[in-house]
């Protein structure tokens, strides 16, 4: 066999003192880095086959493993980076295409760092959250134009009636919902708990393309049901089993980038929730390929629209791309209720690094953009703006409100939850954590009791910080805040970069 | 399993959450060493013996322990009096002092939970539900939650 050129990129620290040998590490690693030695009584680690997931570590009773990132031992080059020479040895090695998992980890700007949040001293009063009524509900759906109200004369004045048809609306206890993420890509386990977390909390989760498992159709009323390019599992029933539609054109971790699910994770379960034959690659085509133009997409939306008897919002997700304002302005004359965009530093099942690393736009800036064109074209009420990728925080979801979102999805923040540790090796289908694989053995480490516990917790300390942030300036609505530019300033932007955001400069006054 | 007094309370195994780490063997062994502590235990300590086994075939896997049976064999079993069933907590316990390691509660037990301790004077070692502490050790330590205690 030819040399190997590549480095491991992690080392493995036993604290030979503190080491037990109980073997839990053995036992719970997938990649088999940690081998018992019977003869020595002792447990031998090999670098090279660790992807970092830290399972061992965190599982190890005693505190004795410590994985660490390994300092490259190339020579330092500026130019050549570590990370372009590992690429180049394993494609020269392989001949294939670099994948990965989760987001984009490349030092690109990252816009919520630069964005600062307002506060009411004096001239305005902050409000104690903990004390005043604070609402951060959110309706996603598309809005009337004006409100017609009949009032009648005389003693019914006070009890005017509503006569505007308001259609279809998700009504979301806070502006945070899981974005898509399919069964297949994702264990059962993992869907059971984001959907249970999200049933209870009162706010919506996504089916991603995988279809819609028979286990979860309890939670119907907080799905989102998503119909991308592979059809996986649409059909009149599935459409009707959820609260909204949505089409999911792009991803922002790969935008123009179709699916491919493996046939070796595509199990009994999986097969029947895509409606898809056992074992059978699951490949989802990069375009759908009945929508070649806005036209095209209308007539999908008044499709699923008939046959969702008008019931139910149909929205559109996109990738944030160079044109993402003019398409999203489409996007809301071919009749949708909501439109997603998902920013460059999306997560992913699986992606090409290439594409990842280097295809879209961050989502700060796609958001500004698109909220600006909608305002300037009268448009932006028609439509409910959904944000993601790589919102980490309540203070990203706060900003992303200010810029104009209506509500937020999180992927990465929920995995990260349920224990993700970053490792990004998804495709391997090996996740320690039980979050992304099928395999029986792994996929009983995530109980969705406890997944669904911990994420709920997630979403009540968010709506917690989401409150106090409001209440300091000034707010007690989160309606209030949404396009509310005025509230954010810009630290260490660039001219350009502040007027794309629609933002003042800290310093600047009214 | 209603004991005669009261409530009872008895560890519920969830195989589907089982992850076969063992952790819970782990805690056993270091409740029930002299040391209580882990690093002394298992560095020290000889012969440490879980009264927790993990069965394991494939990715199928559980934690079992005594059941504490409402009629339990090994009582019967016992010639010495040492095996006794508490009639307030439904828990059975082995008295070593009263023991003389005739294994008859091995033969008898069905779910071959007890353990033969021959490190001293032989006695006959089993779950105790880990005495006073609020929760066993391999309930409180389970990372996936697949041993519960619950009040039956």
């Amino acid at each position: 066999m030819a040399l190997k050129l590549n480095q491991s990129e992690f080392e493995i620290h036993r604290d030979e003192q503190k080491c037990i040998s109980c073997q839990v590490c053995v036992r719970q690693c997938s990649n088999d880095v940690h081998e018992y030695d019977e003869d020595n009584e002792s447990i031998i680690s090999d670098n090279i086959k660790c992807v970092g997931c830290q399972r061992c570590e965190t599982l190890c009773p005693t505190g004795a493993i410590r994985i660490k990132q390994r300092e490259s031992e190339f020579k330092y080059n500026y130019n050549w980076s570590p990370g372009h020479l590992k690429n180049i040895y394993k494609q020269a090695e392989t001949g294939g295409v670099i994948l990965t998992g989760m987001g984009s980890d490349k030092p690109y700007t990252i816009y919520w760092d630069h964005i600062l949040f307002n506060a009411s001293q004096v001239t305005n009063p902050s409000i104690d959250p903990l004390r005043e009524p604070m609402e951060i509900k959110t309706f996603i759906g598309r809005k009337p134009d004006k409100i017609d109200l009949y009032k009648s004369s005389g003693k019914n004045m006070k009890n005017p009636v509503f006569l505007t048809n308001l259609g279809p609306q998700l009504e979301a206890e806070i502006p945070v919902l899981f974005s898509a993420m399919s069964y297949g890509s994702i264990s059962l386990n993992a869907v059971k708990s984001i959907s249970r977390a999200a049933y209870e909390f009162g706010t919506f989760y996504n089916t991603g393309e995988g279809g819609l498992h028979k286990d979860l159709k309890k939670y119907s009323e907080s799905t989102i049901v998503q119909v991308a390019s592979g059809r996986f599992g649409v059909d009149k029933d599935y459409l009707n089993s959820g609260a909204a539609i949505e089409i999911k054109i792009g991803q922002g971790a790969k935008p123009g980038i179709g699916g491919h699910l493996p046939g070796e994770k595509v199990n009994y379960e999986v097969s029947t929730t895509r409606m898809i034959p056992e074992g059978a690659d699951a490949i989802s085509p990069a375009p759908h390929h009945d929508i070649y133009s806005i036209e095209d997409l209308a007539q999908l939306i008044s499709a699923l629209k008939e046959a969702t008897e008008y019931k139910k919002p149909v929205g559109v997700k996109v990738s944030a791309v160079h044109n993402i304002a003019p398409i999203a302005s489409g996007i809301v004359r071919a009749g949708a209720d909501f439109i997603s965009i998902d920013g460059f530093r999306g997560g992913t099942g699986a992606a090409p690094q290439v594409i990842r690393d280097n295809v879209g736009i961050p989502i700060e800036l796609a958001l500004a953009s698109v909220d600006i064109r909608l305002r300037e074209e009268g448009i932006r009420h028609n439509i409910s703006l959904l944000v993601a990728g790589s919102i980490r925080s309540s203070s990203d979801v706060i900003k992303a409100i200010a810029l104009g979102a209506d509500a937020v999805y999180i992927g990465t923040a929920a995995l990260l939850a349920l224990g993700c540790h970053l490792c990004q090796k998804c495709y391997t289908s090996k996740c320690n954590w039980g979050i992304a694989t099928q395999d029986p053995y792994l996929t009983k480490r995530l109980n969705p009791e406890i997944g669904a516990r911990r994420l709920y917790n997630l979403l009540t300390a968010w709506a917690h910080e989401i409150k106090e942030m409001l209440g300091g300036a000034g707010i007690n609505a989160i309606e209030s805040l949404r396009g509310n530019r005025e509230h954010l300033r810009g630290i260490g932007l660039s001219e350009k970069e502040l007027s794309i955001l629609g933002i003042k400069h800290a310093g600047e006054a009214w | 399993m209603q004991g005669r007094l009261g409530k009872v309370k008895k560890i519920f195994i969830r195989e589907e959450f089982c992850i076969a780490c063992r952790l819970c063997e782990i805690y056993c062994q270091v409740e029930h060493s002299k040391s209580k502590k882990i690093l002394k235990a298992f560095k020290e300590e000889k012969d440490l013996i879980s009264r927790v086994l993990v069965e394991e075939v494939g990715f199928n896997s559980f934690a079992i322990q005594c059941r504490h049976c409402s009629e339990a064999l090994c009582v019967e079993a016992c010639i010495s009096g040492a095996m006794i069933k508490n009639k307030n907590t439904g828990i059975v316990i082995c008295d070593e002092n009263k023991c003389v390691g005739c294994w008859m509660c091995i033969m008898a037990c069905p779910y071959g939970v007890i353990k033969r301790n021959i490190s001293e004077k032989k006695v006959a070692s089993k779950c105790d539900l880990c005495g006073d502490e609020e929760y066993p050790v391999c309930v409180k330590n389970c990372p996936n939650e697949a041993l519960q205690l619950r009040d039956i």
